[in-house]
Parts: structure tokens; sequence; C-alpha cells
């Protein structure tokens, strides 16, 4: 399992994509959850820990803001439909309880 | 926190001996024990006092909420409520003028109403979100959309959990 400091993340993105045509960005988190409520073995609660927003730009443009709850499962997936205008660096940022921070930038690759 | 456990905390306030009776040490870590449970309980109280139309009401400041146009896809006999998928969308061109801003989805049975808010930018091609939540018991779901036009729309789906999450160890 990854530690605290650098969690894995998967990011699944179509092997290249077209100028203009909408694709699929699905990407996951590894990360707990813990909402705070839940017991450990000994009866102390698990103190809270949570990712609590995500951001994609696409080129500096907004795709899709996230505000996740406690309600949100561990290892949090978000899946949502971007399109292509310029040259297509994508980046992906998850923040969280704790000063959590993480960023993913990937570059797509461009039909002709 | 880090609490050591109950039987810890009995030992510490009461005197130490061979000599003391089971009752008290019972007594004891009863009380450790509910200590221990009652900041969990403060929480939830106040976290259940808002129910899903008043939630609802509050995102809506008062406007018209329409049942139609946005899908809330889930499965309607959920096995294990610790990660269920859930996709929302709206059939939305996503051009400037015509688009979604915002889709949200809250609960009526867990600890907290809310569950995830999706805002979608310029870049966005569909109003078309998955994620996977938490569910703590059968309970109803909604979803709800905010278009550029102003005009708000919901979908109310119910299901039945069989498995609970969030406040299970």
């Amino acid at each position: 399992m990854a530690d605290a400091a650098k969690p894995r993340a998967l990011i699944h993105l179509p092997a290249s994509v077209r100028r203009g045509e909408a694709f699929e960005v699905r990407a996951l988190l590894g990360h707990a959850m813990e909402n705070g409520l839940r017991p450990d073995g000994f009866g102390n609660v698990v103190p809270r820990d949570l990712v609590t927003r995500f951001e994609c730009k696409l080129d500096g443009v907004l795709v899709c803001a996230v505000d996740l709850y406690p309600a949100i499962a561990a290892n949090p997936y978000l899946a949502f439909w971007a399109r292509l205008d310029g040259p297509g660096l994508l980046r992906l940022e998850w923040l969280g309880d704790n000063g959590f921070a993480h960023v993913e930038t990937r570059a797509l690759v461009v039909a002709t | 926190m880090s609490h050591p456990g109950r039987a810890c905390l009995a030992r510490r306030h009461l005197p130490a001996g061979p000599h003391r009776p089971a009752r008290r040490r019972w007594l004891g870590s009863a009380a450790a024990g509910l200590v221990l449970l009652l900041p969990g309980r403060a929480v939830r109280a106040v976290s259940a006092a808002s129910t899903l139309d008043e939630m609802v009401r509050h995102w809506s400041g008062g406007a018209p909420v329409t049942e139609g146009r946005i899908t809330l896809d889930i499965a309607p006999l959920v096995e294990n409520g610790n990660a269920v998928p859930i996709t929302v969308r709206v059939a939305s061109p996503m051009s400037a003028a015509d688009r979604v801003q915002e889709i949200i989805v809250f609960n009526q049975r867990n600890p907290q109403r809310d569950v995830v808010r999706f805002s979608f930018g310029p870049a966005c091609a569909r109003a078309e979100a998955s994620t996977r939540i938490r569910l703590a018991t059968s309970q109803q779901l909604v979803a709800l959309a905010r278009l550029a036009d102003g005009s708000l729309w919901s979908h109310h789906v119910d299901v039945v959990v069989t498995l609970a999450a969030c406040i299970e160890g």
C-alpha cells in the first residue's frame, strides 16, 4: 500500500484523442477516506481523514470540479467527459484533510 | 486520538490490587466506554437533524424543482454499501448557452446528507459523471441538476442496502 506522502493514482485516458471530440477521463486515487465515524478494534473512533475536493483542468480550462463528502467510498473513483481544443495537457488535483494535496498531469496524444 | 484500551483507562482511575471486586472493575470499564461513545453520538444527532426535503429546499433556495431531465443510475438492490457505483447524467449539449452547471447528490439516512457535488466547467463535454459512494442503510437518494437557464431538476431513487457502510467497524 502506498504511504500517505505519495498516494497512488490510476488515470485512464483514451490512447489518442481527436480535437473537438468528447473523451472520458477516469481517475482513481488510493486513499482511505476515513469519515471520522468508524470505530477501530478498541472502540476508539478513527480520526477523520478525507479527500474533500477534486479539480480537473484541460489546458488550464476547468473540466470538472468535485466536492467529496464522507459518503464517497474509499479510494475515490471519478469519471467524467472532456472535450479537447488546445494542446492537451490534463491536470488533476486532489485536496483533503490534514493538508493533503496530490497533483497528476498527463499529456494527451492528439490524433491528426 | 491514541487512547489506550478501555481496560487501561479503568485501571488508571481505580485503586489497583488483587482484592478489587469484579463488579467495580466492570463499572469502571463501562463508564470509560460511555465517555468514548459520547462524542460520536453528538455528531450523529446534529447531522441527522436535516431531512432530505430540507436539503433540497436549501439547495434550490425556494425555487421550484421539477422531477425529470436528470438520471441517477444506481442498482436498486445494493449488496455492499461500502462502495456503490453511481452515475448521474443530463441530456445536454453542454454549449455556452445550454449547459448544466452542477449536479449534486443527497441521501436520506447516512450520518451526513451530502454525498457529492459535480461542477462542470467550459472544457466539459457531457453532463455525465460517475463515482462510488457509501450507503449506511436502505434509503432514498436524490440527484439534482442546476442548468444554465436557472431551471432545477431532480431524480429520486429508492435503494435497498444489505450490508451497511459508514459507521460499522
